[in-house]
């Protein structure tokens, strides 16, 4: 169990919360989150947002989806969420400049990647894109860290996107244009693409996430959610 | 420990009556590493086929009220590879591990049982079952003369005691039962999960390729016991119970109605120390109720 220590929201719909919590977690990484007994059944998959080691806190960023998200968008401060993870791999730690490219509720767990690429490389370069359907949220943070942040709303952000040489690119949103970053990359820079699958367990027993890869059925929940391009064979929209 | 939850099982021991199902431990490896193995009855293992399986294309997990439908598909790396890189490590847990072992036809589950025959398996649970592969799987669970035929052909071919999993979607569970009795399975476990389906309004289809899927979890639960009740007065082998068991007085109801074991599924992914709880949780009411044995209190109703 841990504590909240605020939960509010940031646009329509859209909650940030933060968490006391310490330890170790990559970015890209995810926790099973949980508010309640039994109703619903399942804990939820989210996002590492952002982490403050020094002063112990998590961040998560979410969207109210059904019942879950909207029993956490209910919680408030000293309130009690049960925190199981982190799970998954996460982005890797790459030695060159960063492109980075979210979509919607794909832009939760790029806060503390590019906040962790610039604390470990001071003088790479990381560039933002940032798509939305309908309304921005969550951008100002960004602009903070990174060095050039491109937001579009209502467009297909992956026609946006440049990539410059010796350029590695991050991304995630939904996994039609997580394929669509894939395709429109040319083949020279690493892609590492965030994935999203309904989950049970999230730590690999139940093989409901599975994708299908170069080296055979991969789960998303323990073998990624991060994933290199080359890697993932598209077939049936994974 | 007071000894009072000791069970035996179709003449094998198990430390206590708490074992987890099939298809929600993975090879305990995950497990492990959030509690002490040895703490548990036993373990069944992801179901194991004679070649490996990639499992189902498409959405695989649907939540319900209480419960979750699943399609997997059997994914799974087969005997083979099971018996190179987990048995190894598995058989130097103080627990009981069960293979689960399905099949496509007769053939491949007779190959894929013997392959356990060298190993110091000490029981295998005999999945005629599962409702979300095309060929094999729950059509031989679905009548007593196909059930018969598959349990007797693994009986006689393997070396250890052979445990048959009912499906709940059989129209004559209870036929079937008896058929696998006769066949000679030294025991029986059920329920495997019930078909049900589910649709997406929002993209307006089927959520599963396979169109039905499994259902699971607490929803399951008063008909899980429902048929093991039918089953455990059709039989005299023993039943190891399961279907939407939540907590030690879930586990209780089944043995009180007369299950030997009780397996524990879906509700390892909702709380990872479930099992080792159920366990303390039976260890608990047996002391407080001054019962020496859970015997006392098993199939009195
Ligand atoms: C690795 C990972 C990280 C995620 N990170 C975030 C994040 O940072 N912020 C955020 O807003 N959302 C994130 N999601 C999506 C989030 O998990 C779902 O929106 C949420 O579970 C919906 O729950 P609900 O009860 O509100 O909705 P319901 O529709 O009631 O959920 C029903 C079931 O569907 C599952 N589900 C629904 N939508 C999704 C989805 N898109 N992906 C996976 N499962 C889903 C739920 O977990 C639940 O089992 C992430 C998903 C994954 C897999
Ligand atoms: C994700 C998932 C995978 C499963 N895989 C198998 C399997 O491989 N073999 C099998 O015999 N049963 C399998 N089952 C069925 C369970 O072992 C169990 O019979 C069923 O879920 C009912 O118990 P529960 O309500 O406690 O989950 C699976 C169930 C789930 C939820
Ligand atoms: S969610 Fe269970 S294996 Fe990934």
């Amino acid at each position: 169990m841990a504590v909240i220590k605020s939960n509010y929201a940031v646009e329509e719909g859209i909650y940030q919360m933060e968490v006391a919590w310490t330890g170790d977690v990559r970015p890209g990484q995810f926790f099973m989150l949980r508010a309640w007994d039994r109703d619903p059944l399942l804990s939820r998959p989210i996002s590492v947002h952002d982490y403050d080691a020094e002063s112990g806190t998590l961040s998560f960023l979410y969207q109210v989806k059904g019942k879950g998200t909207k029993l956490m968008s209910e919680l408030g401060p000293m309130d009690a969420i049960q925190l199981d993870g982190p799970h998954g791999n996460g982005f890797p730690d790459v030695k060159s400049n960063l492109v980075v490219v979210g979509g919607g509720m794909g832009i939760a767990p790029l806060l503390y990647a590019v906040r962790d690429f610039k604390a470990k490389h001071k003088r790479k370069k990381v560039r933002v894109y940032l798509g939305y359907s309908f309304e921005s949220y969550g951008v100002e943070p960004f602009n903070d860290v990174a060095d050039d942040v491109i937001v579009n709303i209502g467009g297909i952000i992956t026609e946006k996107v440049e990539v410059k040489r010796g350029e590695t690119v991050f991304g995630c949103g939904p996994n039609v244009m997580m394929r669509a970053l894939a395709d429109a990359v040319p083949p020279k820079h690493p892609v590492y693409l965030s994935l999203e699958k309904r989950m049970a367990c999230g730590m690999g027993v139940c093989l409901g996430c599975s994708v299908k890869t170069v080296d055979g059925n991969k789960q998303v929940c323990a073998d990624g959610p991060v994933f290199e391009r080359d890697e993932l064979i598209w077939e049936g929209g994974l | 420990m007071s000894g009072a939850l000791l069970t035996n099982f179709a003449g094998v021991p198990f430390k206590n009556p708490v074992i987890a199902a099939s298809g929600t431990f993975g090879f305990g490896r995950q497990f492990e590493k959030i509690y002490d193995l040895s703490k548990i009855g036993g373990l069944c293992t992801k179901g194991l086929t004679l070649e490996p399986r990639p499992g189902n294309t498409g959405e695989r997990l649907w939540e319900t009220p209480a419960g979750l439908l699943n399609s997997i598909g059997l994914e799974n790396p087969g005997v083979d590879a099971f018996i190179e890189n987990e048995w190894p490590h598995l058989a130097d847990i103080d627990t009981v591990t069960i293979p689960n072992v399905g099949g496509s036809d007769l053939d491949s589950y007779v190959q894929a049982v013997s392959k356990f025959n060298d190993l110091p398996v000490k029981l295998i649970e005999l999945n005629i079952s599962c409702p979300n592969v095309k060929c094999g799987g729950m059509a031989f669970g679905m009548d007593p003369d196909q059930a018969y035929a598959v349990t007797k052909a693994v009986v006689d071919e393997s070396a250890h005691p052979v445990m048959a999993k009912l499906t709940p979607n059989a129209p004559d569970l209870t036929g079937v039962a008896r058929a696998c009795e006769e066949a000679g399975a030294a025991g029986l476990s059920l329920i495997n999960t019930i078909q049900g389906m589910a649709v997406d309004v929002d993209r307006r289809r089927i959520v599963f390729d396979n169109v039905y899927a499994g259902l699971s979890g607490p929803a399951v639960k008063p008909i899980a016991l429902r048929m093991v009740h039918q089953v455990v007065h059709a039989v005299s082998i023993p039943v190891m119970a399961l279907g939407g068991i939540s907590d030690w007085r879930d586990a209780l109801e089944f043995i009180m109605i007369g299950a030997q074991c009780v397996q524990v599924g879906t509700m390892n992914f909702v709380d990872t120390t479930v099992l080792p709880d159920i366990v303390d949780g039976l260890e608990t009411y047996c002391t407080k109720h001054g019962i020496q044995n859970l015997d006392d209190v098993r199939g009195i109703l």
